[in-house]
């Protein structure tokens, strides 16, 4: 495109010295780079939780395994569960949404960079103030070193008492640093998105993928600050001698599960709108067709987000609740599957009459189609009290969640790294090995976590470092764990593939997709202010006006 | 891009977008208030949970005298603004001094309060599930005062430095809109603690 | 729409897809039918979708039908991804041009907020129905009441108006439709969360400090019901085990005089008793009718009428309570109980001692 004339060229960094690069990167402002900080740094953590995951696995290979302690083993699951949700999860989502929301809506940059760049160094800092617990958690009675309450961490199992040490201090404040860090990124987000969009992108114009990202900032304000305010009050529990969440001086336990899961649902909402951006951009571009029912993506986004923060005491069903509320969380909890299925609808009806490409981030679109189905319906099993009597707290539930997380959310990421890869580094991904990482991923995916819901039906509980022989568990945790394996050598791949497209990878150009939102306007990767000229757009789809001026979008509105 | 522009012959006539400060201030507050929330449904579920004594009707006093003095700051700040928008730079000082005379006197009055339940009636963060509540509700409020007052200071001696103009009326008001969310929130500590928890 | 693609099926790309399709529904009958298989009898697997109880009966029943909804549900949508896939994919003959842009369509969109919604007011509906019949049912007088507390890694049983101290392992009469005897357990907990789970007998409860929780348990068979503490409550969450036995009326009442004794008072084993009572043991344990009152670890008065260990963590015999007395690590790593330290000597007495406790 002619956008290669102003597109400034590859900076010449090679050529100085490390310290200066190094330099630049702690020191920058960009949001692209911040993006790339949050991308690897969670990749990097991703490799971590994994690791933890594999000891997990291995662990329950067998019954009465003696591969680690079951303290290590509390430990593990504690700082699995953490650092995938806070420093997995979360970053890689703040990642692509700094990286391209300002590309998308037409923006230099966002709307404070500064703030933008301390919100990434408080999650850094707090991801690193949390495995520090591994040395500093002993604290002075040699108690304990990583925190091992869960990621939870119910009460009182966090009180003095039983949690003697600072290996739950570590935990606390390394949560409570990385919810203000991601109320700092919702909040420039919300900013950027409301105040930097170019002349004539209306919000009835933006990308989805902006308008997902909205909602979920929205939702980041109102449901990660009630976590912090636990975490605060666990403090003043802890140091300072408060009662919150000590039963002894007439404190309550369940409150702090209240307040927990007032955050924790939303917070997996949080987790799969942005997911659900990468599918509404990913899915129209290989489908050749726009998205089907734009305002209705929009809407039904918006009610997942205002429904999903009335659930939140469908993780506390076996509690004894009254049956009154039992019968509340149970409507509030089946009516999310309404507008979530509104989403896969449209996703269908988005291929529906479309000529589907299959390169490799479709492939990932369509496994996450398939899985997510599957864990949305696991999820309204889960949804029905009495039958939550008997899964809660199971293996079922261990099952419903990685078949969402890692079968959806993990799955989107993957389609999003296919497909913004060449647009980071100016490099195609290989297809080959995409394509080995992909159908790997899906058998290892398959092999751990489809048999993972039986054990739940026998009656498995979670958390549990051993089990008996002859519970009829035995067969269904070896395929898990040999899953586990196949699922690590296909991440390994992913990664191999990267590293070995970054220097060897075909150029993508500016817009390999033949796609149609902005960012594919500019040069790969894209010079620091983004735009030489602010564009103007009159439709959703400015690139497809460009490419077919004899059928504009834009005469449609 | 320019190929772009050229598809794209006509820009929108009017093209106006929010603020960029006062929204990313409003979402500060969005934030903020779900916080503020948590601690209140807290403190309101353990109104009369406590298994020992003090109890609120034994040892508070309802603040009148400070609460009058914080929200009147609220009608000065308002002024301030308007004021420095209108470039009537003498009455802004003046407004804004009042503000945080106002704002400093209100923490005045907590610190005093809690100096008297300490030493004169024995409650500590820590004496019973009163005192937890109580101290964590108004503490996290006036920090949030205190926040206030120290950037109301900072703007108080840029503008004795003759460096606030009606140019930076806009960020004043970014500003402004923290320091009526704090007063408002003043308002349901003050109705939860005094008037329903007592 | 698209419609030129009519005639160009290509059979690999079909069959492939039908083939995954046919696998999938393979796996997941097979996983059905290893689900539920019968357990043998003497190896009770708690299977879910083998209720012994009249709740447990109820949860299933629900389970099945939103299953089957859901698993229509799935294969309706499913079916929909394949079709779509197979019908609308890119062929290599195709002319370059893009397909038709279609934006959307109202009537559709309808359609499909429309059917999910009355689909999730019947399961709404079912699910509320099983939730008032388990949650409200009315206590019969003839239920026998225990209160279980939770401690950290054990389980507490008292049968208050039966005067009847546990540990454990919870017997329970077996529930005769025509003059039912269902159990209510008042729950409790001593320190941290736990639950209380024996899912062949009903679904889980939990036990929380400074609340009470109750559930119902109204078995139709004899026979041992395992289950585990299903909440997270510290180091061995993984080994506090359950048992329960649903006797006939008549080993039911038998089971309760035998418990009911103070502990039998054998001069044989004096030495171990003096050891017992000498050391910090009693701290912690309590046997009726001797000095020993201690309530933090289990109730010793009928050790061996129990047949595990420390919540299931070991088989009660004489080689694992020696082991045990000298080394709880051994067998439950991160138990509460602390190794005594005792010599050889102390402990054979000692061990003599626990055995008369029947
Ligand atoms: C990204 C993450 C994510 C997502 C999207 C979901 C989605 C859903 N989840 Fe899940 N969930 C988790 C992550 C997620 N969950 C995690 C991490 C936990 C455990 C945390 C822990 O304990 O550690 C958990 C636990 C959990 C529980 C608690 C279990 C327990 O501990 O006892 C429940 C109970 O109701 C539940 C329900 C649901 C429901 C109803 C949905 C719905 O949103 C699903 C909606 C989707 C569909 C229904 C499918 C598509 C719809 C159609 C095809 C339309 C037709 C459908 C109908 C008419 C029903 N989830
Ligand atoms: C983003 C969230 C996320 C993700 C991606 C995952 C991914 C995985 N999880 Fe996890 N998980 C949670 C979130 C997540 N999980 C949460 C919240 C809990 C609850 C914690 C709690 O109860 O408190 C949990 C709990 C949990 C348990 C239950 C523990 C218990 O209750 O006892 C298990 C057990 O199998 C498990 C396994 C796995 C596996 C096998 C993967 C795999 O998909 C991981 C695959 C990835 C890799 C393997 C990384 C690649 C590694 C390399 C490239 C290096 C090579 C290394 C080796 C081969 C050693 N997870
Ligand atoms: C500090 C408290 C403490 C002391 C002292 C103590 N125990 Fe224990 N004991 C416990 C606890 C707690 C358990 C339950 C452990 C578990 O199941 O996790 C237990 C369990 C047991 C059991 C198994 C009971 C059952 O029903 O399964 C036996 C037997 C036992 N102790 C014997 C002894 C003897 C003998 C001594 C003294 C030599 C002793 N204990 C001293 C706390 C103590
Ligand atoms: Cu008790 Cu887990
Ligand atoms: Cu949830």
């Amino acid at each position: 495109m002619a956008s290669d004339a102003i597109a400034i060229r590859a900076q010449g960094v090679a050529s100085r010295p490390w310290v200066e690069l190094v330099h630049e990167w702690i020191t920058t402002v960009d949001h692209k780079r911040i993006g790339i900080l949050y991308i690897v740094y969670a990749l990097l953590f991703l490799v971590i939780g994994g690791i933890e995951a594999m000891i997990l696995r291995i662990q329950l290979i067998v019954p009465q395994n003696n591969f680690v302690s079951p303290q290590v083993f509390n430990r593990m699951f504690t700082m699995h569960g953490t650092t995938m949700i806070f420093f997995v999860a979360m970053p890689v989502l703040f990642g692509f949404a700094n990286y391209f929301v300002p590309l998308m809506i037409g923006a230099r940059d966002m709307a404070f960079p500064r703030l933008n760049a301390f919100s990434f160094w408080l999650s850094a800092f707090s991801g690193f103030l949390l495995y520090f617990s591994f040395l500093g958690g002993n604290g002075l009675y040699g108690a304990g070193t990583a925190p091992d309450v869960g990621w939870w961490a119910y009460a009182p199992l966090t009180a003095r008492a039983f949690s003697p040490g600072h290996s739950s201090d570590y935990w606390t404040i390394a949560v409570l640093v990385a919810g203000f860090g991601s109320v700092a990124t919702a909040i420039n987000l919300i900013a950027t998105i409301l105040c930097l969009r170019c002349p004539g992108m209306k919000l009835s114009r933006m990308p989805l993928f902006a308008w997902l990202n909205l909602v979920m900032s929205g939702m980041v304000l109102i449901t990660i600050t009630p976590l912090s305010a636990a975490q605060i009050m666990l403090l003043i529990d802890r140091y300072l001698g408060g009662h919150f969440f000590d039963t002894q001086a007439g404190g309550s336990a369940a409150i702090w599960m209240h307040f927990f899961w007032i955050f924790g649902h939303p917070e997996v909402y949080i987790l799969i709108i942005p997911c659900f951006a990468f599918m509404s951009e990913v899915v129209p571009v290989f489908s050749r067709k726009p998205i089907f029912g734009y305002p209705v993506m929009v809407g039904a986004t918006v009610t997942i987000g205002f429904v999903s923060m009335s659930v939140w005491a469908h993780h506390m069903f076996t509690i004894g609740m009254s049956s009154p509320a039992n019968a509340f969380f149970t409507i509030t909890s089946m009516v999310v599957g309404v507008p979530t299925g509104i989403k896969i609808f449209n996703w269908l009806g988005t291929m529906w009459g479309g000529k589907i490409q299959f390169k490799t981030p479709m492939l990932f679109c369509i496994g996450f189609l398939f899985q997510f189905l599957v864990a949305g319906l696991t999820g309204i099993m889960l949804a029905c009290a009495p039958f939550d009597w008997q899964l809660g707290n199971s293996y079922f539930v261990v099952a419903h969640f990685h078949y969402v997380i890692v079968g959806g959310i993990l799955f989107a990421l993957f389609a999003a790294f296919y497909y913004w890869y060449p647009k980071i580094t100016g490099k195609m991904l290989s297809e080959t090995l995409g394509k080995w990482h992909f159908w790997l991923f899906v058998i290892g995916f398959h092999l751990t976590f489809d048999p993972m819901h039986i054990p739940g039906l026998l009656g498995m509980p979670r958390r549990i470092y051993t089990y008996e022989p002859g519970r009829g568990w035995e067969i269904w945790n070896l395929l898990c764990t040999i899953g586990a394996f196949v699922q690590a050598i296909a991440t390994l791949i992913f990664v191999g593939n990267m590293i070995y497209s970054y220097f060897k990878g075909r150029d993508a150009g500016n817009d390999p997709w033949d796609a149609w939102t902005l960012e594919w306007s500019v040069s790969s990767p894209p010079p620091s202010y983004n735009f030489a000229v602010i564009p103007i757009v009159s439709s959703r789809r400015p690139l497809w006006d460009l490419k077919h001026p004899e059928d504009p979008d834009s005469q449609y509105e | 891009m320019s190929e772009l522009a050229a598809a794209v012959p006509s820009p929108p006539q009017s093209w106006t977008l929010p603020h960029r400060g006062k929204v990313g201030m409003a979402g500060l507050i969005i934030g903020e208030s779900s916080i503020f929330t948590i601690f209140v449904v807290a403190y309101i579920y353990y109104i009369g949970k406590s298994l020992s004594g003090p109890t609120p009707r034994e040892v508070l006093e309802p603040p009148i005298f400070f609460t009058v003095c914080l929200l009147s700051s609220s009608v000065t700040i308002h002024f301030a603004e308007k004021f420095l928008e209108a470039g009537n730079r003498g009455a802004f000082l003046f407004a804004w001094f009042l503000t945080a005379l106002l704002g400093g006197l209100f923490l005045y009055g907590t610190g005093h309060e809690w100096h008297h339940l300490i030493y004169d009636k024995g409650l500590t963060i820590s004496t019973n599930l009163f005192g937890t509540t109580y101290y964590s509700l108004v503490g996290l409020h006036a920090f949030h005062v205190t926040a206030g007052l120290i950037m109301l200071v900072i703007v108080l001696l840029f503008g004795l430095a003759g460096r606030v103009g009606p140019e930076h009326s806009l960020r004043v008001q970014v500003l402004s809109m923290y320091w009526h969310f704090v007063d408002a929130v003043w308002v349901v500590v003050f109705t939860v603690i005094y008037i329903l928890g007592r | 729409m698209n419609s030129a693609s009519f005639n160009s099926q290509r059979p690999g790309a079909t069959h492939r897809l039908l083939s995954i399709l046919l696998l999938v529904v393979g796996l997941l009958l097979a996983a059905g039918l290893c689900v539920a298989a019968p357990a043998p009898p003497d190896n009770p697997v708690p299977n879910i979708f083998v209720p012994r109880s009249t709740p447990a009966n109820m949860i299933d029943h629900l389970s099945l039908f939103v299953l089957l909804i859901t698993a229509l549900i799935f294969v309706t949508v499913f079916t929909l991804l394949v079709y779509v896939l197979v019908k609308f994919r890119a062929k290599n003959s195709d002319p370059s041009h893009e397909p038709a842009q279609v934006y959307g369509s109202t009537q559709i969109e309808l359609a499909w907020t429309v059917i999910p919604t009355l689909i999730v007011v019947v399961l709404f509906l079912a699910s509320a129905r099983v939730i008032h019949a388990i949650q409200d049912a009315a206590k019969p007088p003839s239920a026998i009441d225990v209160v279980a507390v939770g401690h950290q890694f054990w389980w507490e049983f008292r049968y208050p108006s039966l005067g009847v101290v546990t540990a454990n392992e919870l017997h329970i009469p077996v529930s005769d439709p025509t003059h039912p005897t269902p159990t209510y357990l008042k729950l409790l907990s001593a320190d941290t969360d736990h639950s209380f789970w024996i899912p062949q007998l009903n679904g889980k409860t939990d036990l929380i400090p400074n609340r009470v929780n109750e559930m119902w348990l109204d078995p139709h068979q004899t026979g041992l019901f395992l289950g585990q503490c299903a909440q997270y409550c510290g180091t061995q969450h993984a080994k506090m085990l359950l048992r329960v036995y649903v006797d006939t009326p008549q080993s039911f009442s038998a089971w309760v005089q035998a418990q009911k004794p103070p502990a039998n008072l054998d001069a044989s084993v004096a030495a171990g008793r003096h050891v017992f009572e000498t050391t910090a043991c009693i701290n912690c344990h309590a046997v009726a009718g001797t000095p020993a009152n201690g309530r933090f670890g289990p109730d010793l008065t009928h050790l061996m009428s129990r047949a595990t260990l420390a919540s299931g963590a070991a088989e009660n015999t004489r080689e694992n309570l020696r082991l045990w007395i000298q080394d709880p690590d051994a067998l439950k790593p991160g138990s509460l109980m602390p190794s005594m330290k005792l010599t050889d000597n102390d402990l054979d007495a000692l061990v003599n001692y626990l055995e008369t406790l029947r």
